[in-house]
Formats: C-alpha cells, sequence, structure tokens
C-alpha cells in the first residue's frame, strides 16, 4: 500500500484555483455561442435558420442565444460566410429565482445528492470529475451523500424519462428543507432533443421545482462548481 | 466466433449452398461490393435457418428490425460474419394482420432480448419465446398501446395506468431467509439509474435479475419524421460516452443510402477519433474498477488521465465528449495535421502513465483478489448470449468490427491487434481495457502520422433508401440501420448498442458471489444504461 501513497504524492496538486482565481486550461470548457450583430436581417435569419434546436433566433440584426436549448452542436460556427463566434468560459448556471431568495443557508458545507433522470453520460462523467483531483469540490466543504435524508442539493440530469419521475419526486421529499435543485445540462434544463415526448419531459421543472439552471451539453465540470457555489452564497448570479 | 469451424464455408459459396439445403422457399440476392447477401424467406424456415447460420457458420448476430411497411411486416435479421465473410440479411414477410411470429431464441439465444424489446413496442409476438411481458415499458404502461407502430402519436407523454404491486419475480431459493434484496433505480454517486434485485439467502447472492429502461427515451421513435441531420444529433447523443462512435455507424448508414464514402483524409481522421474516444472510455473503465475495490489512489489516478484525455479532444476537437463532428460524408471541420501530432504524442504519455498503473495493480495483491475468478463468463456462454467488446474479449471470443467489417480508415494501412484473455474473470476484463487502450494509441499514432491531404467531407444528397451503418464502439458492436424517404427524413430507425447486448449477459457474470463484490462485477462489466436504454 506504500506504493500507492508514494504515486498519490509524487503526482504533487493538480487542482484548479477556481473560483479564488480563474481557471484557464485549455481544454476545460468547449464554450458556447455568443449573441451576434449580422449585416441585416436576412442574413441573422439565416443564421437562426441554421441551428437544429431553434436556440438561435434573430431580432432585426440581432442574433440571440437561448442556452436553455442550446445542445453544443457547433452548426452555427460551420464553414459558412456568417458563422456565430463562440465565446469562452464556464460560469453558466442561472438562477431561476431572485438573488434575495437564494438564502445563505448553506454558507458552511453543502451535501449533494445526485440523480439521473435519463442523462446520455456525458454529463454524469462531468459530475463525477468534480469530485476528482482536478476539481475537488471538498476542498470547498461539498460533498456527495449517499442518501437524500443528509441531502441539502439535488443535481439532476437528463430530461426526467417517464419511469424516473416517481424516483425523483421520492427523493425531493426526502428532503430535508432549506433544499435546492440544481438542474444539469440542456436536456434537465428544457428537454433537450429528447423531450417533451411519449418517453420523456420537457426537463425536471415538470416534476420538481428547479432553482439553479446549468445550460451546456454537457456543462463541464466548472460550470457545475459554479452552480455549486452560487446555490452555498459564495458567488454573485449571472 | 461460433464453435469449431472447421467446414465454414466461403462468403461466395454460401448462396449455393443456403439454396441447396431450403431450395425453392427462398430468394437470394447478392450484393459483390458490399459483401451482403439477402435471403428472404418463409416465417417458417426462419429459425432453421438463422441456426445454421450462426452456430455452422460463425455468423454473429448484429440485430432484429420490424418494420411496419403496410400491407405488410418486414422482419430483417441481420448476421454478421468474419473478414471476408460479409453480411446475410434474412428478411421474411407476413400480412399486418398477423401478430405472431416464430422465436428464433429457443435456437439462437441472443435474440432473446431483442424479441422481447419487439414484441414490448410493436405488440407481435413471439411463438416459443420462452418469456415474454413488460420488458422496456414498465408496469403502468397500458396494455395493448405499441409505441413503435406508425400510429402511435410519440409528441406527447402517454397517459399511464395505476399499476398494481411492484414487480417481484418468482424466487428460486425457497429456504427459509432466503429474501430479493432490491438496488437501484436510484445510488449514490454518479451511478446510472437501473434496478437489480439480487436473490440472497444471507451473505452470497444466489443470483441477479435486472430490470433496465428506466432511461428509455423512445430515440427509435422519435427519430421517425425527422430530417437525417437532426436525427444525427440524437444517434450522437443518446449515450454521450461513445459518441463518436454512435454518430460514425449513423453517418455511414445514411452515406451507404447516398452511395457516397467520406473522403479519404474524413476515413482516416475517423480513425483517429474513434480510437481517442475508445482510450478515454478505458480509461474511465479502468478508474472505476478501481473505485469498485476502493482502491482510492489508483481511482483518483486514473481519473485525472481521464480528465486529461477529455481536455486533449476539448482542444483537438472544440468538444470534451466529440459532439458535432460527425456529419453524413464526412467530419463537420477538418483537423490541422500540427494538432494531429500533438494529439498523438500527448496519447503515448497517456500510455506510459497507464502502463506504470498496470505494473502497480498487477503486484497489488489486495487488488487483485478482489478481480480474480470474480464474475467470470465462459466463452461458450459468451458465444451464445452473442456478447461483444471487451467483455466478449475477455471470455475469448475476439470478433472485432474493425477487423471483420472494416469501415472508416479501418483495415487499409492501419495495423493493430484485438487482444483476447481465456479466463473470461474480471481480471481478464481489465487486461482487456489495457492492452486495448495500447493499441488505440498504436493506431492514433499510425493515423497522425500518414494522414492523407484532401478535403473531409463529399455531399451528400438526401435519397430513399435503407442501410446498414457499424462501428466498434468502446463498449462492443454497435449498429444503425436507417430507412429514408425521398427527402431525406427518417421512417425507421434502429439502433443496437453494445450495452443492451451485454447487460442481456450480465446475470451470467452476477451468479454466485458475495454482497461486496456486486459493484465490483458491474464495473467490470462497464456498461452504459443510457447506452442500453436508448
Ligand atoms: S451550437 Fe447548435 S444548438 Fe447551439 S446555438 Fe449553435 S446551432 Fe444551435
Amino acid at each position: 500500500m506504500l506504493k500507492w501513497v508514494r504515486k498519490g504524492l509524487r503526482a504533487g496538486i493538480k487542482t484548479t484555483g477556481y473560483p479564488h482565481t480563474r481557471e484557464s486550461a485549455p481544454g476545460i470548457s468547449p464554450g458556447r455561442p455568443a449573441a451576434m450583430l449580422c449585416d441585416g436581417p436576412q442574413e441573422a435569419g439565416a443564421v437562426a435558420g441554421r441551428c437544429p434546436t431553434g436556440a438561435l433566433s434573430n431580432q432585426g440584426n440581432m442574433i440571440r442565444v437561448d442556452h436553455r436549448r442550446c445542445v453544443h452542436c457547433g452548426r452555427c460556427r460551420q464553414d459558412h460566410e456568417h458563422a456565430m463566434a463562440w465565446e469562452g468560459g464556464y460560469e453558466w448556471a442561472g438562477g431561476r429565482k431572485a438573488p434575495g431568495e437564494m438564502a445563505a443557508a448553506f454558507s458552511r458545507s453543502l451535501h449533494i445528492r445526485i440523480l439521473d433522470a435519463g442523462a446520455c453520460g456525458a454529463c454524469l462523467s462531468e459530475i463525477k470529475q468534480i469530485s476528482s483531483p482536478y476539481y475537488n469540490i471538498h476542498r470547498l466543504g461539498f460533498f456527495i451523500t449517499p442518501t437524500p435524508r443528509t441531502a441539502d442539493v439535488l443535481l439532476v440530469a437528463g430530461p426526467l424519462t417517464d419511469p424516473m419521475r416517481l424516483p425523483l419526486e421520492r427523493c425531493y421529499a426526502a428532503m430535508p428543507d432549506p433544499k435546492r435543485v440544481v438542474a444539469v445540462g440542456a436536456c434537465a434544463v428544457s428537454g433537450g432533443i429528447f423531450g417533451p415526448s411519449f418517453a420523456a419531459a420537457a426537463g425536471i421543472s415538470q416534476c420538481v421545482p428547479v432553482d439553479i439552471e446549468i445550460p451546456g451539453c454537457p456543462p463541464p465540470p466548472l460550470a457545475l462548481l459554479h452552480a455549486l457555489l452560487m446555490v452555498a452564497g459564495k458567488t454573485k448570479q449571472t | 466466433m461460433g464453435p469449431t469451424l472447421n467446414n465454414v464455408l466461403k462468403f461466395t459459396d454460401l448462396p449455393r449452398m443456403v439454396a441447396s439445403r431450403w431450395g425453392d422457399s427462398l430468394e437470394i440476392k447478392i450484393d459483390q461490393e458490399r459483401q451482403l447477401i439477402q435471403i428472404t424467406c418463409d416465417p417458417e424456415v426462419l429459425q432453421d435457418l438463422c441456426q445454421w447460420l450462426f452456430y455452422r457458420q460463425g455468423y454473429s448476430l448484429a440485430t432484429l428490425i420490424a418494420e411496419e411497411a403496410p400491407p405488410e411486416w418486414v422482419m430483417r435479421y441481420i448476421l454478421y460474419g468474419d473478414t471476408g465473410n460479409g453480411q446475410v440479411h434474412v428478411l421474411t414477410r407476413f400480412p399486418l394482420s398477423r401478430t405472431k411470429v416464430p422465436s428464433i431464441s429457443p435456437a439462437i439465444h441472443a435474440a432473446d432480448w431483442q424479441e422481447r424489446e419487439i414484441e414490448d413496442l410493436f405488440g407481435l409476438s413471439f411463438e416459443g419465446h420462452p418469456k415474454l411481458g413488460d420488458f422496456i415499458l414498465h408496469e403502468d404502461w397500458p396494455e395493448g398501446a405499441s409505441p413503435m407502430r406508425t400510429a402511435f402519436d410519440a409528441s406527447r407523454l402517454h397517459p399511464r395506468q395505476e399499476s398494481g404491486p411492484p414487480w417481484r419475480p418468482e424466487m428460486i431459493v425457497k429456504t427459509p431467509g432466503a429474501f430479493m434484496m432490491p438496488v437501484g433505480p436510484v445510488y449514490s454517486d454518479t451511478a446510472e439509474s437501473a434496478h437489480f434485485l439480487l436473490e440472497t439467502v444471507g451473505e452470497d447472492v444466489v443470483r441477479t435479475i435486472p430490470k433496465f429502461f428506466y432511461k428509455y427515451r423512445g430515440v427509435e421513435k422519435i427519430a421517425e419524421g425527422m430530417p437525417a441531420d437532426h436525427a444525427l444529433l440524437l444517434a450522437e447523443r443518446f449515450s454521450g460516452s461513445s459518441a463518436f462512435a454512435h454518430s460514425l455507424a449513423f453517418c455511414q448508414a445514411l452515406e451507404a443510402i447516398c452511395k457516397i464514402q467520406a473522403p479519404p483524409r474524413a476515413r482516416a481522421l475517423r480513425v483517429l477519433l474513434a480510437e481517442m474516444e475508445r482510450l478515454r472510455h478505458h480509461t474511465a473503465a479502468v478508474a472505476g474498477i478501481c473505485s469498485s475495490t476502493a482502491l482510492a489512489v489508483a481511482a483518483s489516478q486514473t481519473s485525472i488521465i481521464e480528465e486529461d484525455l477529455l481536455r486533449l479532444t476539448c482542444r483537438l476537437a472544440g468538444h470534451r465528449y466529440f459532439f458535432g463532428l460527425n456529419t453524413p460524408g464526412g467530419l463537420a471541420r477538418d483537423l490541422p495535421d500540427g494538432e494531429c501530432k500533438k494529439a498523438s504524442e500527448a496519447a503515448w504519455i497517456v500510455l506510459d502513465k497507464l502502463k506504470e498503473l498496470h505494473e502497480m495493480l498487477r503486484f497489488t495483491s489486495s487488488f487483485l483478489d478482489r478481480l480474480e475468478e470474480v464474475g467470470s463468463v465462459s466463452r461458450k456462454k459468451a458465444v451464445a448470449y452473442g456478447l461483444v467488446g471487451p467483455v466478449a474479449r475477455a471470455s475469448g471470443v475476439s470478433r472485432d468490427l474493425r477487423v471483420a467489417q472494416p469501415y472508416a480508415g479501418y483495415g487499409q494501412q492501419t495495423k493493430f491487434q484485438v487482444p483476447r484473455e481465456a479466463e473470461g474473470d474480471g481480471y481478464a476484463r481489465l487486461r482487456v481495457l489495457f492492452a486495448e487502450a495500447e493499441q488505440s494509441v498504436n493506431l492514433i499514432h499510425q493515423v497522425a502520422s500518414t494522414l492523407p491531404a484532401g478535403p473531409v467531407r463529399t455531399a451528400a444528397a438526401p435519397t430513399e433508401g435503407c442501410a446498414l451503418g457499424w462501428a466498434e464502439a468502446p463498449r462492443g458492436a454497435a449498429f444503425h440501420w436507417l430507412r429514408t424517404d425521398g427527402s431525406g427524413n427518417i421512417r425507421r430507425y434502429r439502433v443496437m448498442p453494445p450495452s443492451f447486448v451485454n447487460w442481456h449477459g450480465f446475470h451470467l457474470a452476477a451468479e454466485e458471489f458475495a454482497f461486496q463484490d456486486f459493484p465490483i462485477i458491474m464495473a467490470t462489466f462497464g456498461l452504459s444504461n443510457a447506452e442500453c436504454d436508448r
């Protein structure tokens, strides 16, 4: 066993300095399309029309992005004359409640419960990364908990497939107050490309009250960290 | 892959042999270019013919496809052979009013779950199948509503019925103290939603009964009517951990329909990207195995490598999970040669780290004790269940689509080995993962140093037709079958992912074991419910 301890020590510290410093290592985030000004409404319409999920809309010369619907397919930035510019960054989480309502009830530590409501695996993989050495949520006082009874936050990914409706309701009910629900990824936020349909809902807000949404397909680990910091009242709301 | 095949026929002899055995009741078409034999037969001959192909000729079962084509049903059984043996598509047709099909499961157990799926979703019944009933759709789904039928409205939530007490299968063990221990569908960490009943008499579990499809998103159904490039989003995103392989299989099916081929550069890059995905997947799978045995340092060191690979992918391809790259006719954008070289160098470094890790694991006896002789699957069972991918290769079955049915840039200049182990236990599966990761790095290097110049995309004009696309996904063989209409919209979409096939055989490994081994057996199988449930 000693050799494993040595290996761990040899590897050194990899952990990001976020939120105290900005993380800028390449590859931490795919970025996302940013609102853009076009030469004319016609061009704007043509660009917006390329989006398969209806995330882009044009208001005159302006193309707006509804990040809740964007699935990072990249089609709006491809080899056309008018390609959308993508912006970097990862602080994507947004509140569905007024900032005042997000009481600073959890400023010490957060216990997190994860629920898979039909996620494809990419969101879950990014959630898994937040407890790995690169992101290490423990240093921020965040912990994954095995039971809803001690959970403050419920992280839910997936569009909410029908058989997961009851487990989600029960899990939410079993959590003590105060509690927060975070919708992770385009599917949980809006149904993504899967819902609404005969098999899945248009996101988890159709079943439980959502406090924070993290758009993205999938949102990278730092976007998850940002959302959790928001729940803990350790960041300003965007 | 079947039993010893001394008298296997050559592909070109197969039609003659089939005709001489089954005579007039068959209609045989040969497509030399695609290496495809299409046999149309009566439902009565089906079982016999498929059994002969599977056991005597060594063909594997790719998938079963039911298609509602008024005035009739068309059932398509797709089998594929080893290198040079092509594919055999067996078709049978019968009137729509008929709802009974003879089952092939009694002869080919690999068809068991696929027939259950068709029964549940189409309302067809398979005569002679030992076990039918709720499968994809759970107890609260109203009887008689078949979501895959054309008339079914897939756009909104279907009303559910009151369901009785929760599903409980019959217990085998009748001794006092025996009970069913439920596990899932919600877990304490990032495990996917799935439910298991472990039948136990105390310390040991006698057998494992899975209940899946909590994550059924009806991908095949909601794709119907969509333009093909919209349905591509579904193919790419139903299983995010193997997005590239599935989008590749989907695009290759479309390319076959449009009778085009991706340009050489795109075919080469597809190999590079697919192997990067395999490398990342296998690294994550090793991390999963380490953490299932509570080897925390190894698990966290492996997850560092995994994150390195995710970042590398993002730098190279613009997305951490390869989304948005495959497009019908090639790739959506070119990747610069320099970046590919850099990625290949980074992959070597990853390989060194993995090798070091493997060395350390090999001499950690407390770790090996948890894996050796745990969750064993025999070669014979692996064949009967038609298992695929690393799980099959750990049980001595080495069929790999990259070799058996070469696609993209495989089989031309690329050279690699398909690793194989004999024991079929958890440790054999771990070794296969390490060995395959090494082969992937070799392949990445080969492709990055011989990238042909040229465009990465051939224009694809939408046409009517149907075709099969395939890829060896990280977890094994993946098949996507498409039928499009004249304007290029999807009329029928069938996906057969490796996790579906391997979950079917999971219970073989999860019999007669100690409770604490359950997570380990799960981790060494390394399957995805998103991929299985679709
Ligand atoms: S990335 Fe795709 S989904 Fe997102 S805005 Fe662009 S075109 Fe739409």
